[in-house]
């Protein structure tokens, strides 16, 4: 039977790799899950027949309970919630990877150095990844609404990190190691989550969620190699080594080097920057349909305010009525329109935008010149020309839409606040933009209703 | 000689982690990211052999057990059905949604 559950877990191995390899590519994306998910249920299957296995009453509620809770919520959260929901369900392999290495040490079975030391490292980084991916969904759930800094912040994480790793060392060396000691060892390892993830601001989440997701699959690669179970390190390794090289090109679309992202967390205080002349000038919902509805090429730039209002279904409405009219509509996305590179995308599939009319910041940018508007909806910073020219703005250097360039810039927005990082927007004092003030639901609707009106 | 062999296991299995999505369309980082959380949450093989060996006499074991299985469990069912979600709605060409 062994023999057979070893060339299965072959199996599974290479279709999770081909699985996500075909979720690398739109067109083959959907049936790379549904292959990685068959993979699973079968390696779930045959590990049931694993020579020498008891206590199935008690696996098998703990599968049924976790699995249905987990299945229903995914199924139920709205699509914006979805940053989070990722989240906690990493946390939970983080959380399962430090608690196999519990079983382990307190089974007293840890034979072989090299074994008890990639258990240590795989139960360290599994309960930061739970710990700090408990953190990581409060936050974005709207629970924790603060960044909490410690005093000494930086020296403190270094200094717990060392006296976890000190106590994972003399774990590993001990011939028969302490109860308490292991205990102690896994409250310091969580307690370093929660206080590296504490003071991460709420933007600069995605990129800690992508880091945390390439840590459980570190931890899950480890606690494969104690358990002599070769499936659970390629597939951990795989999603480690995928899961860094993702967290390097979000850091980089966010102009945040992730050393950045962990140390210096933004303070979100105002910046001195260049004095911005110039008014706002307003515009009516009549004005910007008419604008559109004459024009030959709209670009609309969506940010997370349209889908905080739920306004992409109204959004790609009006979309269709203008193409309707002979205008050409396409959308540009910036790399972190949304709250995680992707996201936006996601928002506007689940409304019906085929992702054919969805480009991508390189693709775009050189079209802004060549259109007649730039409509930009709850979007801000990811437009903020200040970015290419004040060298002082904390934004500077990170790469952003040329909606300026565009002959007629119309912004719809809330109110005349400042976007996430609190900065002024020159785009918005610009002589080629109006303004059309209200939530992004409302004033769609009434472009939309203008538009109608416009026809024939 | 055991250990060797894990080692090229890791060396390798890194590198084709490295290369099969260093090519990804920003569009799908989000669902990219769910799909490999998804694929670690075959820790739940590896939390049900832990399980099954577990002393049954020993509550300790029992219930840390009990929980591997159960945050393994949730992390593959919760990460199918989020990825699932997110890839079944990008689809080509000009059909309107149909959910």
């Amino acid at each position: 039977m062994k023999w057979f559950i070893d060339i299965s877990y072959v199996a599974v191995a290479v279709v999770f790799v081909l699985g996500l390899k075909a979720m690398s590519s739109p067109a083959t994306a959907r049936k790379g899950i549904v292959w990685a998910g068959w993979a699973m249920i079968a390696a779930t299957l045959v590990t049931l027949f694993w020579p020498g296995m008891q206590n199935f009453a008690l696996m098998i509620v703990a599968m049924v309970i976790g699995g249905s809770v987990a299945w229903w919520s995914g199924k139920n959260v709205a699509m914006t919630d979805m940053p989070q929901m990722v989240a906690i369900y990493n946390g939970m392999g983080g959380g399962a990877a430090a608690a196999i290495a519990a079983v382990e040490f307190a089974r007293g079975e840890m034979h072989g150095g090299m074994v008890a030391l990639l258990a240590v490292l795989g139960a360290l980084i599994g309960s930061v990844a739970f710990s700090g991916s408990c953190v990581a969904y409060a936050k974005l759930q709207g629970i924790m609404k603060k960044a909490y800094r410690f005093p000494m912040q930086n020296q403190l994480n270094v200094g717990l990190a060392a006296v976890v790793g000190i106590l994972g060392l003399a774990i590993v060396t001990a011939t028969d190691p302490d109860g308490w000691a292991i205990v102690l060892f896994f409250v310091l390892s969580l307690a370093l989550g929660v206080i590296v993830t504490s003071p991460i601001g709420g933007a600069d989440m995605p990129v800690v969620i992508s880091l945390l997701n390439a840590f459980t699959g570190l931890a899950v690669g480890f606690e494969g190699y104690v358990l002599g179970n070769p499936a659970l390190v390629v597939a951990g390794i795989v999603v480690g080594a995928s899961g860094t090289l993702l967290t390097q090109l979000m850091a980089k679309a966010m102009n945040r080097p992730i050393t950045n992202v962990l140390f210096t967390p933004m303070t979100g205080e105002a910046q001195e920057g260049e004095a911005i002349e110039g008014s706002m000038r307003e515009m009516g919902a009549l004005d910007a349909a008419a604008t559109m509805r004459y024009a030959n090429k709209v670009i609309i730039v969506p940010g997370y305010g349209m889908a905080v209002a739920g306004a992409q279904h109204k959004v790609w409405e009006m979309s269709q009525l203008l193409e309707e009219a002979g205008v050409e509509v396409v959308f540009a996305i910036h790399p972190v329109a949304g709250r995680m590179p992707g996201h936006m995308n996601v928002l506007l599939a689940e409304a019906g935008v085929p992702y054919d009319k969805i480009f991508d910041l390189e693709e775009i940018n050189a079209e802004f010149s060549l259109s007649d508007v730039a409509l930009v909806i709850g979007a801000n910073d990811v437009v903020n020309p200040t970015a290419r020219t004040d060298k002082s703005s904390p934004i500077y250097g990170m790469p952003i839409l040329n909606a300026d360039q565009a002959q007629n810039v119309i912004v719809i927005k809330r109110g005349k606040g400042t976007g996430y990082s609190g900065i002024e927007n020159a785009l918005f004092y610009k002589e080629n933009c109006s303004m059309l003030y209200g939530s992004a639901q409302q004033a769609v609707g009434e472009i939309i209703s203008h538009v109608k009106s416009m026809e024939g | 000689m055991e250990g060797i062999v894990y080692l090229y296991v890791f060396v390798l299995a890194a590198f084709t982690g490295y290369e099969v999505i260093s090519r990804v369309p920003v569009i799908l980082h989000t669902p990219l990211m769910s799909g490999s959380n998804f694929i670690h949450g075959v820790v739940l093989i590896g939390a049900m052999v832990v399980m099954g060996h577990a002393d049954p006499d020993s509550p300790l074991q029992l219930t840390l057990g009990f929980f591997a299985v159960l945050l393994g469990a949730a992390n593959a069912a919760g990460g199918y059905v989020v990825t699932e979600r997110m890839l079944a709605m990008f689809k080509a060409g000009k059909k309107k949604g149909a959910e």
